[in-house]
């Protein structure tokens, strides 16, 4: 017989920590099977015929996908963490904002609650601190 | 035989080519950046250290893969790749050139080494693969060598654990060399520094972990490939995972390294980031000169 693994991260413990990121969605299974349509659509952006058809329509071209209608909303507004909170993933998201010609700083800097000179030149700085951000519950 | 000679490190990010094609790699702003990979390039131009192929270590960032298909190992096998169209439309670089003998040599060994490789024939690469060729190369009519990619799911919860990661490096030096052809291998684990994309959080910047990870990768990689998902995320960001793609680099190196040089430089858009040239000891070359340079951020005022 094979020797046999001794340590098993435990499924639950590890899921429950990834929650505990403060300002954080960690894309986890959960996230992406509620994201997956808002996702596939995403991608749907890297033909340009298609990058075309939204633009000339965007509510017409998301009608055709099985998005839910804040999901569809949050897209039309841009709003990038509503969009992750209905289980966009950034990297598919990537495709929506190259499709407006527009920056990874730009979108996330847009999520940030900072203007975009603010996020610019705290990234200069250094960027953020990961001071008192690395735990909800530990507050550290 | 094949050997592996050399792992270096590198950031991908799509930035670095924009900065490239809009004239601005010598402005304030990139001009550091490129000021420290001209080292590099000047290094990997000699013919002694121009590798005959690059095992190229990256994540798909949702271009060849979608939510339909997550590999969490994948290798190209194919004659080439085409740059993929990631929403502006194709980078304006040449196609990357496979090497299907050793890409396949590797697949098989891999698979009875207990890696269950996805094998991939057809497959556009995204700005993961494509940039570190920017960055090393600058601009040919073609790529210098032969590619293999080999994309790592660090997307989609979970990705492979350090420990994995660190023992595939050690499986693809072992399949390199028992490939017969004498071949100057290298392999390349790109990504990261500390990063966050996405959430209130964005723009999170860990200097102190970021500079430890590399002392550790040269050091002692078997202790870092210990290193939990969790600690990079609170540590390093959400895109931070990406570090432990380098662990495939520093495990298809033997344990003891000399680092010839050893670049980090905050920021670049988003990220921290780390380009590094490590050789196994016993057949190093020399350092460059400077060896160590920190660039950016607050390291400006030190």
């Amino acid at each position: 017989m094979t020797e046999k693994k001794k340590e098993r991260i435990n499924i639950h413990e590890y899921l429950a920590e990834m929650d505990d990121i403060p300002g954080t969605r960690v894309f986890t299974a959960q996230r992406a099977r509620k994201g997956y349509h808002l996702n596939q659509f995403a991608m749907s952006l890297m033909k340009a015929e298609n990058r075309e058809r939204f633009l000339a329509d965007e509510k017409a071209y998301l009608d055709e996908w099985n998005i839910s209608e804040e999901a569809k909303q949050a897209v039309m507004d841009r709003d990038y963490n509503a969009m992750i909170d209905h289980g966009g993933n950034i990297y598919y998201l990537a495709k929506l904002f190259s499709t407006d010609k527009k920056s990874f700083q730009f979108a996330a800097g847009s999520m940030t609650g900072m203007s975009q000179e603010d996020y610019a030149k705290m990234m200069l700085e250094g960027g953020r601190s990961p001071e008192g951000q690395r735990s909800i519950k530990g507050k550290y | 035989m094949a050997r592996v000679t050399t792992g270096i490190t590198s950031s991908h990010i799509p930035a670095l080519g924009a900065a490239v094609e809009t004239g601005k790699s010598e402005d304030d702003y990139w001009g550091p950046v490129f000021k420290g990979y001209q080292a590099i390039r000047d290094w990997i131009k000699k013919p002694e250290n121009m590798p005959d192929v690059v095992v190229l270590v990256y994540n798909d960032h949702a271009s060849a893969f979608d939510q339909n298909i997550i590999p969490t190992f994948a290798i190209g096998c194919a004659e080439k790749f085409k740059p993929a169209d990631e929403g502006w439309g194709p980078r304006p670089v040449p196609d990357v050139i496979g090497h299907p003998d050793l890409a396949w040599h590797i697949a098989q060994s891999l698979i009875l080494d207990d890696f269950d490789m996805c094998i991939m024939n057809e497959m556009d690469v995204d700005h993961g693969c494509t940039i570190p060729l920017t960055m090393m190369f600058g601009e040919p009519e073609q790529w210098p060598c032969k590619v293999i990619p080999l994309p790592v799911n660090v997307v989609t919860y979970p990705p492979p654990s350090g420990a994995r990661c660190y023992a595939l490096g050690d499986s693809i030096r072992a399949a390199v060399e028992s490939f017969p052809e004498d071949l100057n291998v290298h392999v390349w684990g790109t990504g990261g520094m500390s990063h966050q994309l996405q959430g209130p959080r964005a723009g999170l910047i860990n200097k102190e972990f970021d500079l430890d990870f590399i002392d550790q990768l040269i050091n002692d990689p078997e202790a870092l490939s210990k290193k939990p998902h969790i600690d990079y995320l609170r540590e390093a960001g959400s895109e931070g995972i990406e570090l432990v793609m380098w662990l495939i680099m520093r495990g298809a190196l033997p344990e003891k390294v000399r680092d010839l040089y050893n670049f980090y430089h905050i920021p670049a858009s988003n990220t921290a980031l780390g380009a590094l040239i490590l050789q196994p000891e016993e057949t190093a070359g020399e350092p460059l000169e400077p060896r160590r340079v920190l660039s950016g951020g607050t390291f400006a005022q030190a």
